[in-house]
């Protein structure tokens, strides 16, 4: 059983079922901020609910911090001890002849994600908090479309946004269909998950990048 | 054609190792790539210096001893063939070509090209084989009837010829493919079944403790595979693990 929690199949089992998790949570962050185009009323009523609805907040969003934390831990320990493995780098390595750009490099589209995670709670996360348990204010469900558009008003963030969901995407391109690899599901639906793996990386950043230009011109 | 070779020169696993140029003329494009180093090679033994020493065996892809890191890929610019079945119609009149041994820490070098591939030796001993009782009473293995997709799976996977390309190949240097490999050819067959449990977490462990990298799906192993053998040995090594760590 000790195999279970520290050998390298664990680990990549534990990669790939914190990053699943992690979709679905992008997911669902997806379709909530896209109210936001349709209807200010709905995104309030949405944002409220979660912002108040106590499973939300102290259930779900501790796991959900949780899953962060460990998925960018685990994804430096493999990365160094990845390294480690090597012992002598090439002097010549064509690694573009064998695999995937995105492949390779998804510790640098992990790290911009991380850098983007620190952005993204300074604007919205640490205020929220501070705004519901650290100053007193009056119950307002009205408020958080509003305070959203106006942190996309500077085009410095919202530039930094879409760039950080350009990472995503290709951060999602190799790690989403990857994920099911690590859990032992391949088969005659591998080719088809492939398929959705790419509509899928590239459809939900993009949806985030239209968001964020959309609140921009809309000011 | 002529061409420069850049070789990695290391007189004994001690010493630090370089990178050395070597000009080779009138290399015929029929050649093997290790005939040219042979070439090579008399020509440094005319001249008093050290040959360049690389592994080989077979010379026809089939004993895995050939292995060498050639511009950046394993096994060369071909793809499905061993340093050995590389021809150097490959390569153009001109050209520089770098020559490495297989980099891993658990790969160590001895001396220049040749690197001590005995930790897959190790991972095999730790449970890459069935045990059968060989007193003169054994049953026909023909006797057990095997579905044909799984017999042909396992054959599949039985070709491997543990080379080391695979982790020369991955950014990780992880033997995932070769142990999932051998792993399945016998998790296919009723034979292999009996052992199973044990046998994918024994060589898994003895993976790990050698210092092999972590797998993260890049899939290089499976396109520098002389043998072609699948990433779906892999899930299925994955899956076999998950359920011998719950059942173990
Ligand atoms: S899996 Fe392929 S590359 Fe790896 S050792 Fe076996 S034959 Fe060589
Ligand atoms: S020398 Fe045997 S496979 Fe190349």
């Amino acid at each position: 059983m000790s195999g279970m929690i520290t050998s390298s199949i664990a680990r990549k089992v534990a990669m790939a079922l914190s990053g699943l998790f992690l979709v679905l949570f992008l997911t669902q962050h997806f379709f909530i901020n896209i109210t936001s185009v349709f209807s200010a009323d709905a995104f309030n009523a949405i944002s409220h609910y979660m912002g108040t609805n106590a499973v939300v907040q102290f259930v779900a969003q501790p796991i959900l911090i949780f899953g962060v934390v460990f998925h960018f831990i685990m994804g430096f320990v493999l990365e160094i001890r990845n390294r480690n493995a090597r012992g002598i780098s090439y002097f010549s390595y064509n690694g573009s002849a064998n695999s995937s750009w995105m492949s390779r490099n998804m510790i640098w589209s992990g790290i911009v994600i991380l850098a983007f995670l620190g952005l993204h709670f300074y604007d919205f996360w640490i205020p929220e908090i501070v705004h519901k348990y650290v100053e007193s204010h009056p119950d307002d469900s009205t408020r958080y479309f509003g305070e959203m558009v106006a942190k996309f008003e500077s085009p410095v963030r919202t530039g930094l946004y879409v760039i950080s969901f350009v990472f995503l995407a290709l951060h999602l391109l190799h790690g989403f269909s990857s994920s099911f690899q690590s859990i032992g599901f391949n088969n005659k639906y591998s080719k088809g998950l492939k398929g959705f793996t790419v509509a899928f990386a590239i459809l939900i950043p993009l949806g985030f990048v239209f968001i964020a230009l959309f609140h921009h011109f809309n000011q | 054609m002529n061409l420069t070779l850049k070789i990695w020169r290391q007189e004994d696993a001690q010493s630090k190792g370089k990178i050395v140029t070597y000009k080779i003329d009138d290399v015929s494009p029929d050649m093997s790539f290790l005939d040219m180093i042979d070439m090579l090679n008399e020509q440094l033994n005319n001249k008093g210096e050290d040959p360049v020493a690389f592994d080989h065996d077979c010379r026809e892809g089939i004993c895995g001893s050939c292995s060498l890191q050639i511009n950046g890929e394993p096994h060369g610019p071909d793809t499905g063939v061993t340093t050995c079945q590389l021809h150097m119609r490959m390569f153009k009149d001109g050209d520089t070509i770098f020559i490495e041994p297989f980099r891993a820490k658990a790969f160590p070098v001895i001396k220049d090209l040749i690197v001590d591939r005995s930790a897959f030796d190790r991972i095999q001993h730790a449970g890459g084989f069935i045990s059968i009782n060989t007193s003169g009473n054994t049953v026909d293995a023909n006797a057990i009837p095997v579905n044909k997709h799984n017999a042909d799976m396992a054959f599949d996977a039985a070709t491997c010829i543990g080379c080391g390309a695979c982790v020369a190949a991955c950014k990780n240097a992880s033997a995932m493919l070769f142990v999932s490999a051998k792993v399945s050819q016998f998790a296919l067959l009723p034979q292999g079944r009996i052992e199973a449990t044990d046998r994918v977490l024994n060589m898994v462990r003895q993976m790990d403790d050698e210092g092999f990298g972590n797998c993260t799906n890049t899939g290089a192993c499976e396109i520098e595979c002389p043998k072609g053998i699948s990433l779906e040995n892999i899930a299925r090594m994955n899956r076999e693990y998950l359920s011998a760590s719950l059942k173990g």
